[in-house]
């Protein structure tokens, strides 16, 4: 039967794109609405308050209740607006954000599509996102989200000349621009491209920070004398995917960072013969998460959420039964785990950074991009391009 | 000025508040903008503006003093200590010990509950959600310790013309001890999150400068003026209560911008530790009241009487005509002299500072418009 259908797959290679195209659509919208749900999360744990605990157990459910309440409300458009492009820009930013996603590779195993210029792709439909803020902000015909969008555009544009040099000092040790080329080639190395590239990625993270519009360069959006920033006058659905959009990119930014700094699928060491032990990272993942709500569930002073939760640990406790006892499935998760582990270790430091630093002034930030970002990211570009010379004089060039 | 040619943009003028974010309550600032540097503001008050001093004249000495607590409603002990010590002065009442040390440390915790709510709100305008939570935790325990004395966690009218409202509840000196212990390492835990950091060093370094002489001219007090590196503190200038046995340091600053304004109160908050520390060590048992007559009818007079407010010199001017009621009664706000100041230290800047130098100045609006 599963064999069957391989076949039928394998037979139609349309299908068989677009079955990945929504599975990694449905699984990155549940990601995008559960890292709602972890940020106030961890936030809350940061800020000494519990953050939701009312919609189901532990406030699993608050994310599908926001997405449902945000589909019933009315979505509003002002008066003097520009009809058509009002609607039409958010969803120009969501499309630009999932996009992307064509090219990540999540696992060797597991990606839409890998085409040799992956990352030439990726920042140039980013790229596009930009005309979402921009179109949603001036079609409003209000002066908050005009600012708003005009200042979000600037910020976007500058830190995204920053990270895009820092991207190429990458693209120097990997000689392709395929995501895949790239992850393979930190296989070859042996060491994962941060170890060699840690200026470039320094520039790569904060510019990242910026260019979602996360704390602490937050400004379109939280800066007191801008409301809402370019979506203030959004509402329901529209303001709904503004959010996805935003959320989309944070994964979409760890995930790039992933693959070119610390080697996508790859689990660490994976040159090592002697750390194969790492190959069971999956299971011990199971297991702790099964410890974990397991624990949840000893707290929790309501039956029937101590019932769920037992379930539940009991599901993770027979996943890693499964893992241990078939090495083919602990071999098809192996990339897809440490992928998806390092992307959330990305967006737990944007969350961290959020509940941690103030908000730069705007000038300062532009400051920050055009006088040290900018010139950083050149002088490691530099950098790297002569002693690359040096050490390898007859390098392949592509 | 020079020349202006067609290429110029206009001044624009924008309206901040009453209902904004961060105008901390009703303030309403007309900004003059060049772009979007400041070159001119104007403050409109009177928003919240309940009469407090006319319902002085038509109140009993004893009955006024509730009011007073709600003019700078989060620092309510101290607004009830200055005007039941002026009405004390009026009368010639002396204070027995253990009210005057039972005084001193409600006004010091106060003091602490006041800049922990400045320094969450502060920190919240200029973007660090965190330390709002953390302060108002801490608040919280002080909160308890007032709840436990009198009842009221806000507007407690702790005191009463001649001494205490109750005496202590037993266990008042341990929970103040405990909140002592508990305290410090959390200010340590603010400053770590602040104190160094580069991105709070820019929003407030240079910015809202007032020097000691503007600050001096325009009678600012309290930590904006110490920020400013004028080393003036009414609990030490003219002693009241039990501060001249007390020991303490006035932190001052040097440059007077928001960031040593901020580290003034900081260290004011370990000072303030440090002298609840020293009346819970002296406090004895012994009388509440001093000798106070059942009517207050003070005799024929005028008296001003002023303290150090958590934002500044508290000053109430009593005048009595030996009837029963106040003939008048005057406050001096330091909210409202200090936001005297507001024009000064934001000209030149962007818009952006003026909510960090308005949090800086640390008003409230019940205080600034009485």
């Amino acid at each position: 039967m599963a064999e069957n259908a391989l076949q039928f797959l394998e037979a139609h290679p349309l299908t068989f794109a677009l079955v990945r195209i929504l599975i990694i659509f449905a699984v990155l919208s549940g990601i995008v609405a559960y890292m709602v749900y972890l940020e106030r999360k961890v936030l809350a744990f940061m800020q000494a308050r519990l953050g939701p605990m009312r919609v189901g157990p532990w406030g699993l459910l608050q994310p599908i209740a926001d997405g449902v309440k945000l589909l019933l409300k009315e979505d509003i458009v002002p008066a003097g607006a520009d009809r058509f492009v009002f609607l039409l820009a958010p969803a120009i930013s969501v499309m630009a954000a999932f996009t992307v996603f064509a090219v990540i590779p999540v696992a060797d195993n597991f990606l839409i599509t890998d085409v040799n210029i992956g990352i030439l792709l990726i920042l140039a439909i980013s790229s596009l996102g930009i005309y979402g803020i921009i179109l949603g902000g001036w079609s409003s015909n209000s002066h908050y989200p005009l600012l708003g969008a005009l200042r979000s555009s600037a910020q976007l544009v500058s830190y995204e000349v920053a990270a895009g040099i820092a991207i190429v000092g990458v693209l120097l040790f990997s000689n392709s621009l395929s995501m895949v080329e790239i992850v393979k080639r930190q296989q070859q190395m042996g060491v994962w491209n941060i170890f060699v590239q840690p200026v470039a990625f320094f520039v790569y993270l904060v510019a990242s920070v910026a260019e979602t519009n996360r704390a602490p360069f937050d400004l379109p959006e939280a800066e007191s004398e801008l409301t809402a920033g370019f979506h203030t006058e959004y509402s329901g659905f529209r303001f709904a995917l503004y959010f996805l959009a935003e959320y989309t990119n944070m994964v979409l930014v760890s995930s790039i960072g992933v693959t070119l700094f610390f080697g996508g699928w790859l689990r660490p060491f994976s040159n090592v013969a002697a750390l194969d032990f790492l190959k069971y990272g999956p299971v011990a993942g199971a297991l702790g998460a099964a410890a974990f709500v397991q624990w949840l569930g000893r707290k929790s002073p309501v039956a029937g959420e101590r019932r769920f939760f037992v379930g539940l640990a009991l599901l993770l406790l027979a996943i890693a039964m499964l893992l241990v006892a078939s090495p083919l499935v602990l071999n098809a998760v192996q990339g897809v785990f440490w992928f998806f582990t390092k992307v959330l270790v990305f967006l737990y430091a944007f969350i961290w950074y959020r509940g941690t630093f103030p908000r730069y002034r705007y000038d300062q930030l532009m400051n920050v991009g055009w006088r040290w970002m900018i010139p950083l990211a050149l002088a490691n570009l530099i950098v790297t391009a002569v002693v690359l010379y040096f050490v390898n004089p007859h390098m392949p060039s592509g | 000025m020079p020349e202006t040619t067609f290429l110029d943009a206009n001044e624009l003028v924008i309206n901040m508040g009453p209902q904004h974010p961060a105008t901390h309550g009703v303030l309403r600032v007309k900004l003059k903008l060049d772009g979007e540097r400041v070159i001119g503001s104007e403050c409109i008050i009177g928003y919240l503006h309940r009469g407090v001093e006319k319902i002085g004249e038509n109140r009993t000495y004893a009955q006024f003093a509730p009011y007073t607590d709600r003019m700078d409603y989060v620092a309510a002990v101290t607004n009830g200590m200055g005007y039941c010590e002026a009405v004390e002065k009026l009368l010639g009442v002396e204070l027995p010990p253990r009210a005057q040390y039972t005084r001193v440390i409600l006004a010091e915790l106060q003091r602490i509950a006041s800049h922990l709510l400045w320094l969450g709100t502060h920190a919240l305008d200029l973007g660090a959600m965190t330390p709002v939570f953390y302060t108002f935790r801490e608040r919280e325990e002080i909160l308890k310790i007032f709840e436990n004395y009198c009842g009221a966690r806000l507007t407690t009218h702790a005191f009463r013309i001649g001494g205490l409202q109750y005496d202590l509840y037993d266990g008042f000196e341990k929970d103040c001890q405990r909140f002592c212990d508990y305290c410090l390492p959390k200010i340590d835990e603010y400053e770590t999150l602040l104190t160094t950091n580069r991105i709070w060093l820019k929003r407030t370094k240079n910015v809202g400068v007032l020097s000691a002489e503007d600050a001096i001219a325009m009678g600012v007090t309290g930590p904006v003026l110490r920020g400013s590196g004028v080393k003036w503190d009414v609990r030490k200038a003219q002693p009241y209560e039990a501060y001249d046995q007390l020991e303490f340091e006035v932190p001052i600053g040097t440059h007077g911008d928001t960031y040593d304004r901020y580290l003034v109160r900081i260290q004011e908050m370990r000072q303030s530790v440090g002298i609840v520390r020293q009346c819970v060590e002296r406090i004895s048992t012994g009388p509440i009241m001093g000798k106070v007559p059942k009517v207050i009818k003070p005799p024929v007079g005028e008296v001003y009487h002023s303290i150090e407010g958590p934002k500044g010199e508290l000053g109430y001017l009593v005048v009595s005509d030996g009837t029963l009621n106040p003939y008048r009664v005057r406050i001096r706000p330091p909210s409202f002299i200090n936001l005297g100041a507001l024009d000064k230290m934001i000209r030149g800047h962007l818009v952006a500072d003026v909510v960090a130098i308005i949090g800086t100045i640390d008003i409230v609006l019940g205080e600034v418009d009485r």
